[in-house]
């Protein structure tokens, strides 16, 4: 029913910017009326104003896990393993008697950070790659993008695994790792929104008053690309939690006794059919953080872009 | 179109030499010893000191580059630490399966994808549009490994009706596949959906429905063909999400193809075989995006390639 409402609602604006001539971006706003603009179109967008909440729900819980934590997450209890769940142990306990609930609140400052912080690597250096590569083209151009290819080569969660086998397990390792591997993602989207944007008039215009490559680039280009980094920033933490689970899972990432999500229901695996809680949850929460920032993600790219407003 | 073809062949060229490099470095990049690193922590010295000389370990780095890639032309991978078995047929017996998987997933992702986002956009904002997206977005938000534990919980411990791990039958393919096939098949289910309603709503399908024609004709006739570019393009991505997704799968289901090959190898840190699946993987992956670009620019009539121009 939510996405009932959605597309409906997106049809409808749809119609309402066609009826009003309003296409391919042709009005130009204020910054600030733009930014509210924005919001305005995310807010009624369901689905969004859900995976919002979900997100903000995580967030609060992370922030805020020891207030909310009724047990030490690494506290062992043995005469009290692989309890189901009950009012004490709100998620059951895990094989060394410790509480799933606290320890799947700090899980979710891990996967939080995780996220955000590889996502971080991974524009601080695949937006300027791909701003230079794009803006300045030729040979540097073509070397870059043989580069990017190289590393597009390693599909998926693998040349993440490639990264942390050369470096090692642990948290810190998968964050450098999931960075490293969403950098041509970002280098390949910035490329291409460069190379329409530097045929805009106002490039030539700047270029004409004689201001540098540099604050061009930064201050007439890359503002005009932020839509899609942001779009992309949103679905990317997404991917990258889920990464940073999958190696946990394989043990590659967050080692015991840290209590990533990925790790703990790797842990839970050998008691799946006497205690299933310790797989169930985990693998629940890190559904429920990568669909509120895939959900967001969407509203945003619907919001940000002009022609579905 | 030849000279695309041919163009888009020479860029693999140097895409399949930066692969082998980053291969090459993976044991050079790891702190230690690269001969102990191939020869195994538990090797002898003397051993160590063959692997050095048979790796030409202690000349400069272009030389050993240079042994390694010949060596790879020929197939000499090395031997795997942990069975002291070559490579090439550790990796030989496991890739088939690894290669079944992922096509039956692909196959199975395909089917179920891109017929609900047929039905969902010819019925737009029905009962089986909202629920098939819904389906579709948690289908890409749930993890891999957590599909395959609920499923195995539902179908194998619970219900008793199919087997949780291992090989063998037409049966235990089930399980890994669906596992494996679910985030493609709800990507391709989104992709379908969208560029259907693209399609649709283009004049040559309201000139069709003017001209009187079945509304069936008009969407699997006309709209179909062209819904179906976008689809295409993304088939080779989802190869490449399914080979990363293997590793997982692969793990979970005790299923022994390369995927799990490789993790058993990084956690006994069994370099050369961490080598040999890295390199298959990554060159599978690359000959699929060739081959997938080139069907697409027959497929696609509105693109006129030529040599010399932009991506």
């Amino acid at each position: 029913m939510r996405t009932d409402d959605r597309t409906t609602a997106t049809a409808a604006i749809q119609e309402a910017a066609q009826d009003h001539g309003l296409q391919d971006g042709a009005t130009v706003r204020k910054k600030t009326s733009e930014l509210r603009e924005v919001i305005r179109h995310l807010v009624r967008n369901r689905a969004a104003v859900i995976g919002l909440v979900i997100i903000g729900g995580f967030v609060f819980t992370s922030v805020f896990a020891p207030l909310f934590a009724t047990h030490e997450p690494l506290r062992t209890e043995l005469g009290n393993r692989l309890q189901p769940p009950s009012r004490e142990h709100l998620l059951g306990t895990d094989e060394l008697g410790r509480d799933l609930f606290s320890r799947m609140l700090y899980g979710g400052r891990i996967s939080l950070n995780i996220g955000v912080i590889s996502v971080l690597i991974g524009v601080m250096i695949g937006v300027p790659i791909g701003a230079i590569s794009g803006y300045f083209g030729g040979r540097l151009d073509i070397l870059t993008q043989r580069f990017i290819d190289i590393m597009i080569a390693f599909p998926g969660i693998l040349l993440a695994i490639v990264v942390v086998t050369v470096l090692g397990v642990g948290v810190e390792n998968v964050m450098i790792a999931t960075g490293i591997a969403s950098i041509p993602i970002y280098a390949r989207l910035v490329r291409g929104s460069v190379l329409a944007i530097k045929e805009q008039s106002y490039v030539a215009a700047a270029y004409a008053a004689g201001l540098g490559d540099g604050r061009i680039i930064f201050r007439q280009i890359l503002p005009n690309c932020l839509a899609p980094i942001i779009v992309q920033s949103t679905f990317q933490i997404a991917t990258s939690i889920l990464w940073a689970a999958g190696l946990g899972f394989l043990g590659l990432g967050a080692q015991a006794p840290t209590p990533e999500w990925g790790a703990i229901l790797s842990n839970g695996r050998a008691y799946i059919r006497t205690a299933h809680h310790l797989t169930t949850y985990p693998g629940l929460a890190i559904l429920l953080m990568v669909l509120g920032f895939n959900l967001v993600g969407d509203g945003l790219r619907d919001a940000l872009d002009p022609k579905t407003r | 179109m030849y000279q695309y073809i041919a163009r888009r062949l020479m860029l693999t060229i140097p895409v399949v030499f930066g692969v082998s490099i980053i291969v090459f470095s993976i044991i050079r990049l790891i702190p230690g010893d690269p001969a102990r690193a191939i020869a195994g922590v538990n090797a002898t010295p003397q051993f160590i000191e063959q692997v050095r000389v048979r790796y030409l370990l202690d000349q400069p780095l272009y030389v050993q580059y240079g042994r390694f890639l010949t060596d790879f032309m020929r197939g000499e991978l090395g031997n795997s630490i942990f069975s002291g078995r070559p490579v090439t047929t550790e990796i030989g017996e496991r890739f088939p399966r690894t290669l079944l998987l992922a096509t039956v997933s692909l196959v199975i992702a395909t089917m179920l994808g891109v017929t609900a986002g047929i039905v969902s956009a010819t019925r737009r904002n029905s009962l089986f549009d909202n629920a098939s997206m819904l389906v579709a977005l948690v289908g890409v938000a749930a993890p891999v490994f957590w599909m395959a534990l609920m499923l195995q919980l539902l179908f194998a411990v619970q219900l008793r009706i199919l087997p949780a791990t291992g090989i063998g039958t037409l049966r235990h393919i089930v399980l890994p596949s669906i596992t494996l096939g679910t985030a493609s098949a709800a990507l391709m289910a989104r992709i379908t959906r969208s560029s259907m309603l693209d399609v649709l709503r283009q004049d040559f399908i309201t000139t069709a429905r003017a001209k009187g024609l079945n509304e069936r004709l008009v969407v699997y006739k006309h709209a179909l063909k062209n819904a179906l570019i976008p689809v295409v393009t993304v088939l080779g991505l989802q190869f490449g999400i399914l080979l990363g997704g293997a590793v997982l799968t692969e793990t979970v289901f005790a299923w022994p193809g390369v995927g799990r090959l490789l993790v058993d190898a990084i956690l006994r840190r069994d370099y050369p075989i961490v080598q040999g699946t890295v390199m298959l993987l990554a060159l599978l992956f690359v000959l699929i995006n060739l081959v997938v670009d080139i069907v697409y620019a027959f497929l696609d009539p509105r693109i006129h390639y030529q040599a010399g121009s932009g991506e």
